[in-house]
């Protein structure tokens, strides 16, 4: 098992090296992020320059990806265009991003495997098609449209029905905001309560048909049918025999999910101004920012891997007649 | 790759039943639609047909995936053939502006003065377009890694999934805007749109392909070609790939989807179709900052969005039930 894992983590450190040199590409190759600057005539020539020396643009590509690399290693991840330091910006942005991710992974993980399991219980009845129905129908729904159904025709509704404003529709919180942070807890709830039902809505619907057609294997299991056989209370076959067994592949999933979980935030960032990891991410790929966009990829592209290997050695660890030679 | 990831396809759209079925705990790859005992020999070509027939049948007694399929094949014959015999086009600029819903303009106007009608109608038939393209693309590059892959096991095989790790090694979304950014200065630019979501889109199927592949690799009808002489890839394109057809099938149908999903979320984002080409998801983005005063630039583009991912799903969930009823979602 450790040997499999040391050998996971290796190939991992070369994918995220071959990714690192192909975005790099990509975007060096793109434009120049100096471009507006070069197309304003009160710019200096000799203060263009200087920028260009700052960001390494005027080097070849190799050395800028190496002067990229040796320093991304020690975790210090350059200046964005506007000459402040990637690494302080990207953990600030980073933070509000988890605020919303965290959330919405918790809740997802509870309404999913709930919905799974109940739709399982209620096989070929009204609960199970009312919980698949709307299962497929989230799933049919655009993260976009999602957000903006909350806020358009919800919360801004809402509010203006109550004369007051009980869900904040922008930012992730309010600018003049102060004070310890119970005080602040109940502004970031407003503001966070809409993004985090967003992002559970597209997220739960895949885990709970996966719950809940391992739920109905489980049932159909013949140990299930030994269980019932030796007597055993139905509630206890229920906890004991077919859900615990029911989980085993649904953890995977909800481990391997966590890139598209980081993919929905940045849309439902965008819809709800948030100014979190996924509008920075946007902002530096419009601004030709291929520091801000290679260290977004890398942090993201880390937690993938890990959260990938995770996966495998959980799915070890509940099944134990899974083994990795 | 180990067991884990055989089941664990990981992308939304793939339905659970093809990946987490009932050999889970073993970890061996589901068998493909002829795996039932007694349609083992279908691999040969005399029996498709009857098979066809008989998937076909399945299908239409399914009222979920037929109203799917209809309503799916009349926005795509309304769009295309809107175009032509509408009394606007989608770039026109009408005499009417910022009007709601009126019986010349039954989708209302724009504030420029755009009628929606029209523009609702070039949209879907630009995401039904690209969304097409991707499947194929993707089907394409996915089949021939997962066969290779899973054929000829050992190196090649370690080196593709390797390959697959580095391309869901980051937020599929998060690459698109990348090169989303790259490919929107190009002219006509929905054929690139559908380029990148393809390179992106093949990681499911390549995995589905794999797996299937290394459990027909071991069946008697390919040992039997094997000993007759047959080169290998003759055993992979004419005995092994029929046999994998159903899910390939599936999982193509489910990519029309996701990849309707992830166009028309590029597009909101601004960096898919771009202006003057429209497509559904710029439409709602353009729609989205009057949506509480004039509902119609939010409510018609975004529903009729929601309806053509719908009716993609639908089909793809009964071609899924009509290939393998085994493992039916709602009866079991």
């Amino acid at each position: 098992m450790l040997a499999y894992v040391v050998r996971r983590l290796a190939y991992s450190v070369v994918v995220l090296f071959v990714a690192t040199v192909l975005v790099f590409i990509l975007v060096a190759e793109s434009g120049n992020p100096l471009a507006l600057l070069l197309a304003n005539p009160k710019v200096s020539r000799s203060s263009i320059l200087a920028r260009e020396k700052l960001l390494h643009l005027n080097l070849p590509l190799w050395d800028r990806y190496w002067i990229w690399l040796s320093h991304a290693v020690r975790g210090q991840f350059g200046l964005t265009i506007a000459n402040q330091p990637v690494g302080p910006e990207l953990w600030s942005h980073f933070a509000i991003t988890l605020r919303m991710v965290i959330l919405a992974t918790l809740l997802s993980i509870v309404v999913g495997i709930s919905i799974g399991v109940f739709a399982a219980l209620r096989r070929g009845r009204l609960g199970d098609h009312v919980s698949m129905t709307t299962c497929f129908l989230f799933l049919s729904i655009p993260t976009f449209v999602i957000g903006l159904l909350l806020k358009d025709f919800v919360a801004i509704p809402l509010d203006q029905h109550l004369n007051r404003t009980l869900f904040y529709t922008s930012g992730e919180q309010s600018p003049s905001i102060s004070g310890g942070f119970f005080q602040r807890l109940p502004d970031y709830a407003q503001h966070t309560v809409l993004p985090v039902i967003t992002l559970v809505l597209v997220t739960y619907t895949s885990w709970a048909i996966y719950q809940r057609s391992s739920t109905l294997d489980a049932m159909d299991s013949d140990y299930v049918r030994l269980a019932r056989a030796k007597g055993i209370s139905p509630k206890r076959v229920l906890v004991r025999h077919i859900v615990r067994n029911a989980l085993i592949p649904v953890t995977t999933i909800i481990a391997l999910d966590f890139a598209a979980v980081l993919g929905g935030a940045i849309i439902t960032e965008q819809v709800f101004n948030w100014q979190g990891m996924g509008t920075w991410y946007v902002q530096g790929v419009n601004n030709l920012d291929i520091n801000v966009v290679l260290a977004y990829l890398l942090v993201t592209a880390t937690f993938v891997i890990l959260f990938n290997l995770l996966a495998d050695i959980l799915y070890a660890l509940l099944d134990p007649r899974i083994r990795y030679d | 790759m180990t067991d884990a990831e055989h089941l664990a396809t990981t992308d939304l759209g793939v339905l659970p039943e093809m990946v987490v079925g009932g050999p889970a705990a073993t970890g061996q790859p589901l068998p493909g639609p002829t795996g039932r005992p007694g349609l083992d020999q279908h691999g040969m070509s005399g029996e498709v047909k009857g098979q066809f027939r008989i998937v076909a049948a399945r299908f239409v007694r399914q009222p979920l995936a037929m109203g799917g399929l209809v309503v799916f094949s009349l926005l795509g014959i309304a769009s295309a053939v809107s175009g032509h015999v509408w009394r606007y086009s989608y770039s026109q600029i009408t005499n009417q502006f910022a009007t709601g819903p009126t019986a010349l303009d039954p989708f209302g106007t724009d504030d420029i003065g755009h009628d929606l009608f029209a523009q609702v109608m070039r949209g879907i038939e630009k995401d039904i377009q690209t969304a097409l393209l991707v499947a194929v693309i993707a089907m394409l590059i996915g089949t021939t890694i997962g066969a290779i892959a899973g054929y000829y096991r050992g190196f090649a095989d370690n080196l593709l999934m390797r390959f697959v790790d580095l391309v869901l090694a980051v937020p599929i979304l998060a690459v698109l805007i990348v090169l989303g950014h790259l490919v929107s200065k190009q002219a006509g630019n929905w054929f690139w749109v559908a380029v990148i979501i393809g390179v992106l889109a093949w990681t499911s199927v390549a995995r589905l392909v794999r797996a299937d592949f290394l459990s027909l690799r071991e069946r008697e009808f390919v040992e039997a070609a094997r000993a007759l002489g047959a080169s290998n890839r003759r055993i992979i394109l004419r005995h092994m790939l029929p046999n994998a057809i159903g899910p390939i099938i599936v999982n193509a149908t489910i990519t029309v989807a996701t990849s309707v999903i992830l166009e028309s979320t590029l597009s909101y984002l601004g960096l898919g179709i771009q202006p003057p080409e429209v497509s559904l998801g710029s439409l709602v983005a353009a729609g989205q900052d009057a949506a509480t005063t004039q509902w119609w630039l939010f409510v018609f583009p975004a529903g009729f969005l929601v309806l053509l991912i719908l009716c993609i799903f639908l089909v793809g969930d009964g071609l899924r039930e009509a290939l393998d009823p085994k493992k039916t979602r709602v009866r079991a």
